[in-house]
């Protein structure tokens, strides 16, 4: 049943994915100031809405698992922001090369929007060597929801100081949309980011099912192994989940990844 | 206005860095779950030799 969930899922984000490439490279104009360059932004400026909102989202299942101790919300939490970061990468990756042709440079340090998203980048870079570092699979996950948690709380407050800065270089997407965005940019832009914001739900449900199976693995490996050779897992950043609790999760759909 | 000859590279460049991206991610995902099924393989075979095991001892 879940399987068949997340077929349609992908199905779906694949018919939006290359309806916004069609949409974006043969209905929407050339921009006026930017020219072609402009098409950009419509992978870069989703992707990293979509970034922030997967680290936020990476707080809030944070706090539900330290409100009910329930360790599918850490691997939720995990999770999100394991896979906010490979999108991270492709924010910096692809602002750089926009700015590189717009700009001249690939990275311009006096830009505050550049500077704090790749801060944010280095903070969230942290999150897996903490996990690891700690043994005791409880401890890590109590520790890394108190992380996620700052952290996340860091995303939109670092937003709006960018936001308050007066230096500004970098252009405003979503600033003042009906000034900025007219007619068909700015149906392409948020067909864009809905597109991409159902790449990471995809993406995130994927893994979620990879990491409830694996977990089910090594807990029928130890219960077929026998009581005697129950082991401790071995040392992980991969949150640890129980039989009963990866079970519950796939019945769920994925740990509730409806 | 930046020349299209001028942007198309660009362009062609943060795109095919996406997908690339997308693509990379999958591979490593497969790999993972090429490693289930492995595991998945091996926990079948134990429970089937276990099974064996259990019908010889109840033949008398």
């Amino acid at each position: 049943m879940y399987g068949k969930r997340l077929r349609t899922l992908a199905l779906t984000t694949f018919a939006a994915l290359t309806l916004t490439l069609v949409l974006a490279f043969f209905w929407a104009p050339n921009d006026a100031d930017q020219g072609f360059l402009q098409k950009i932004f419509y992978i870069h400026v989703p992707l990293a809405i979509v970034t922030l909102c997967g680290f936020i989202y990476g707080g809030v299942a944070a706090i539900a698992h330290l409100r009910t101790h329930d360790s599918r919300w850490d691997m939720r939490s995990y999770v999100a922001i394991h896979l906010s970061l490979v999108f991270g990468v492709g924010v910096l990756i692809t602002g750089s090369i926009w700015a590189k042709g717009s700009w001249g440079v690939w990275w311009d340090w006096s830009e505050p929007t550049l500077v704090s998203f790749l801060l944010i980048m280095l903070l969230y870079a942290t999150y897996q060597p903490l996990r690891f570092a700690i043994e005791d699979p409880e401890r890590q996950a109590r520790y890394a929801s108190v992380f996620a948690i700052t952290a996340g709380a860091f995303v939109p407050i670092n937003f709006v100081i960018v936001r308050l800065s007066t230096a500004y270089l970098h252009p405003r997407v979503l600033g003042n949309v009906s000034a900025n965005l007219p007619g068909r940019f700015q149906v392409v832009f948020y067909l864009s980011l809905v597109s991409i914001a159902l790449l990471w739900i995809t993406l995130w449900r994927y893994e979620m099912t990879s990491k409830h199976a694996s977990a089910q693995l090594r807990a029928l490996r130890r219960l077929l192994a026998g009581e005697d050779e129950e082991q401790l897992p071995r040392r992980s950043a991969v949150p640890t989940l129980s039989l009963e609790t990866a079970s519950a999760g796939s019945a769920e759909g994925g740990g509730g990844a409806r | 206005m930046i020349p299209l000859h001028d942007a198309v590279p660009y362009v062609a460049a943060a795109y095919t860095v996406f997908f690339a991206l997308i693509l990379l991610y999958l591979a490593i995902m497969s790999g993972k779950l090429g490693r289930i099924e492995r595991e998945l393989g091996e926990l079948t075979e134990l429970a089937a030799r276990r099974g064996a095991g259990a019908g010889d001892r109840d033949e008398p």
